[in-house]
């Protein structure tokens, strides 16, 4: 079966002061329909641009698509009119973002904000699209959403709004959802109910999810396979479990050995966290002929200083960019 | 408890805010009637979800909120919450604050060396050159060069700026350190960096952490004990082992429960304990536990009256009606040994 989403050898270019720089740096991957992946890596590394250029939203003027092909249902997005683009966005793909706050126009009510999606892409009534909102909004669980469908934004609760996100993303039944940083701004009690909310809605719907985030827990509870990115490239992929249990690039070995995790037993020893030292490189710095986690990297040797390393793929369904992949 | 540093008695913060109708007060405690003790050395972390109280009370302890204090804070067995003038500004050399935002945190106008140095201006007659022997001490022991000095701090990136808030910190020789969600702003790999050498700085100046976040791990790698607030109440105060492998207060281990984990075992042995809806309206609180309206086991005398906060063996207290002497999750063992 021909996977849903295929980006191939994606470049995207990024006009700054100093010139163009290439935010990302041939980037292939796939999208079965109904699978859930997971963009990680620190901030900076293009999981985002990468979002938005599924999207056809790179902000105008500044990014551009300059090689490679975004492939939707066989259909390549990068060269889709704006009016094509409209019609898929919202309806085919639909995303959520990180800030519930500011994402949702404070002066429309929510039901206003959920029926417009609806009578844009399916020209429902404005009736129809009302009484829809209000099962949407009890599809996603908030409570009298009879009542709740006429309340204002503000009248919400970060966790409440983030639901409404979901529901005006998932009201055309989106072939995929991007989820964008979905709980960061949230308490984590909450952000357990709205993970909850999603895996039950993907196994409804089956939906394609594709989460963007740097929490490795997250991760692991979310995804079945992982893609992680450093300064605009693909640094390593594979299944979750895996990748976790052996990773194939240190940048993923480090993300996750720097975070203090809860594990089922806490004992009396603490070790010192791992660090990655220093900080991703500036955008000028990025499209080099080099491994460009080099410099912060532990097994840095001179191969990696004068050439990239290729993509390395391993039988275990793995991948990783690394001149040292074998030996990890 | 004679290895107290810093201790909390009955500390309660509370802020005027416009009530409904004419000539009316109306008041929000933000905390309420909470006591804690922190020892010497020792880092005791505040956990709790955002409007729990916890910065409130970790400000108030800085004396640093502009609401009502009522209550004792004692800094080596004296009351601080009255103190004026020069016993302030003594307070003040004594306690130092670390914030959440490294960006807004730091004057952007101004170089890093005198913003290091503001608080030896501030509060102490140190001659200069002694002054820049300090700071200069203090760039090198948080890992700054010193030719950045000079700069200004749109020039260095978050894991610096903080950096230079915790060099700030540390200028008077402080006993007492309020981390305020101090690396929650900041990048998973600059998180460790920066975790690590609030760590090392610990054991070299022999520091007292007041620790306020809300990420569990990295509470979990920081604490010698920890204070869980839910609503201005502290709910459960316990070593580090006995908070995070035998959670009693079922806010605890629903708290705990909802931490996405890497680890494949926990992930399968836990049950998710998911709390239903949000936290009640500050202003409509429950007559009785104020954890009633999303407790998975609350019961009909929880409606009643609000459970004290009581010792249940060891240094382990906790605040609910169904937690008995024999120390038992209300929960049933399993869930709360996770493991």
């Amino acid at each position: 079966m021909a996977p849903l989403l295929k980006v191939e050898n994606l470049r995207i270019e990024l006009t700054t002061r100093a010139g163009k720089a290439p935010v990302i740096d041939d980037l292939s991957l796939e999208l079965n329909a109904g699978e859930s992946i997971s963009f990680v890596g620190e901030s900076g590394c293009g999981k985002s641009m990468t979002a938005l250029a599924i999207m056809g939203l790179l902000p105008e003027g500044v990014g551009r698509v300059t090689g490679g092909r975004i492939l939707f249902d066989g259909e390549d997005l990068t060269k889709a009119s704006d009016s094509r683009l409209r019609q898929i966005r919202g309806n085919e793909i639909s995303m959520i973002f990180q800030e519930p706050m500011t994402s949702l126009n404070p002066v429309y009510t929510v039901g206003e904000q959920i029926a417009e999606v609806l009578r844009a892409h399916q020209g429902l009534s404005r009736t129809a699209a009302h009484g829809m909102a209000v099962e949407l909004l009890d599809a996603v669980r908030i409570p009298n959403p009879k009542g709740r469908v006429n309340d204002y934004p503000f009248q919400m609760s970060g966790g409440q709004r983030q639901r409404v996100m979901i529901a005006i993303a998932l009201a055309c039944k989106p072939k995929i959802l991007i989820a964008d940083e979905p709980t960061t701004a949230l308490d984590v009690t909450v952000q357990a109910q709205i993970f909850d909310l999603l895996r039950d809605l993907r196994r409804q719907t089956g939906t394609s999810i594709i989460m963007i985030t740097h929490d490795m827990g997250a991760v692991a509870e979310m995804a079945e396979r992982m893609i992680v990115m450093y300064a605009g490239r693909k640094a390593e992929e594979g299944p979750v479990a895996q990748v976790i249990e052996r990773a194939r690039h240190p940048y993923t070995s480090g993300l996750i050995s720097c975070v203090p995790h809860i594990m089922a037993e806490i004992t009396e020893e603490r070790h010192e966290l791992t660090e990655i030292p220093g900080i991703v490189p500036g955008l000028a710095e990025f499209g080099q002929d080099l491994c460009l986690f080099a410099s912060r990297c532990p097994r840095r040797t001179e191969r990696c200083v004068s050439k990239r390393p290729p993509e390395v793929p391993f039988p275990n369904a793995q991948s990783s960019a690394c001149w040292h992949a074998e030996e990890m | 408890m004679s290895d107290a540093l810093l201790e909390a008695r009955n500390l309660s913060v509370r802020f005027p805010v416009r009530a409904r109708g004419w000539g009316k007060k109306a008041y929000l405690t933000a905390v309420d009637d909470v006591s804690f003790t922190v020892k010497k050395g020792q880092t005791l972390a505040i956990v709790g979800e955002s409007g729990s109280g916890k910065t409130t009370a970790a400000l108030a302890i800085a004396r640093l909120v502009a609401g009502e204090t009522t209550g004792e804070v004692l800094l080596d067995g004296r009351d601080i919450v009255p103190l004026t003038g020069e016993q302030l500004k003594d307070m003040r050399r004594r306690v130092q604050v670390i914030f959440q935002d490294p960006y807004s945190s730091l004057n952007p106008r101004a170089r890093v060396e005198d913003i290091v140095r503001e608080p030896l201006d501030n509060l102490t007659d140190k001659p200069e050159a002694e002054k820049r022997q300090i700071v200069d001490q203090l760039f090198e022991a948080v890992g700054l060069r010193p030719e950045q000095k000079r700069l200004f701090p749109h020039q260095f990136s978050g894991g610096q700026r903080q950096r230079i808030g915790i060099a700030r910190a540390l200028s008077t020789r402080p006993e007492v350190i309020i981390c305020d969600e101090a690396v929650s702003a900041l990048d998973v790999a600059v998180q460790a960096q920066i975790l690590n050498l609030l760590r090392r700085l610990q054991k070299d100046f022999g520091l007292t952490y007041l620790f306020i976040s809300h990420d569990l791990g990295v509470v979990q790698h920081m604490c010698d004990s920890v204070a869980v607030m839910y609503m201005g109440k502290v709910v459960e105060h316990a070593d580090r082992m006995d908070l995070f492998n035998n959670p009693l207060h079922p806010y605890t281990t629903a708290l705990l429960s909802a931490v996405p984990s890497v680890d494949p075992t926990l992930r399968e042995n836990a049950r998710r304990i998911l709390i239903p809806g949000d936290p009640p309206d500050p202003f409509n609180l429950p007559k009785g536990c104020r954890f009633v309206s999303r407790c998975p086991v609350a019961q009909a005398g929880c409606h009643d009256a609000a459970p004290p906060l009581e010792d249940k063996g060891g240094p382990h207290r906790v605040a609910c009606h169904l937690v008995g002497a024999e120390a038992q999750s209300p929960l049933g063992v399993d869930a709360a040994a996770r493991a």
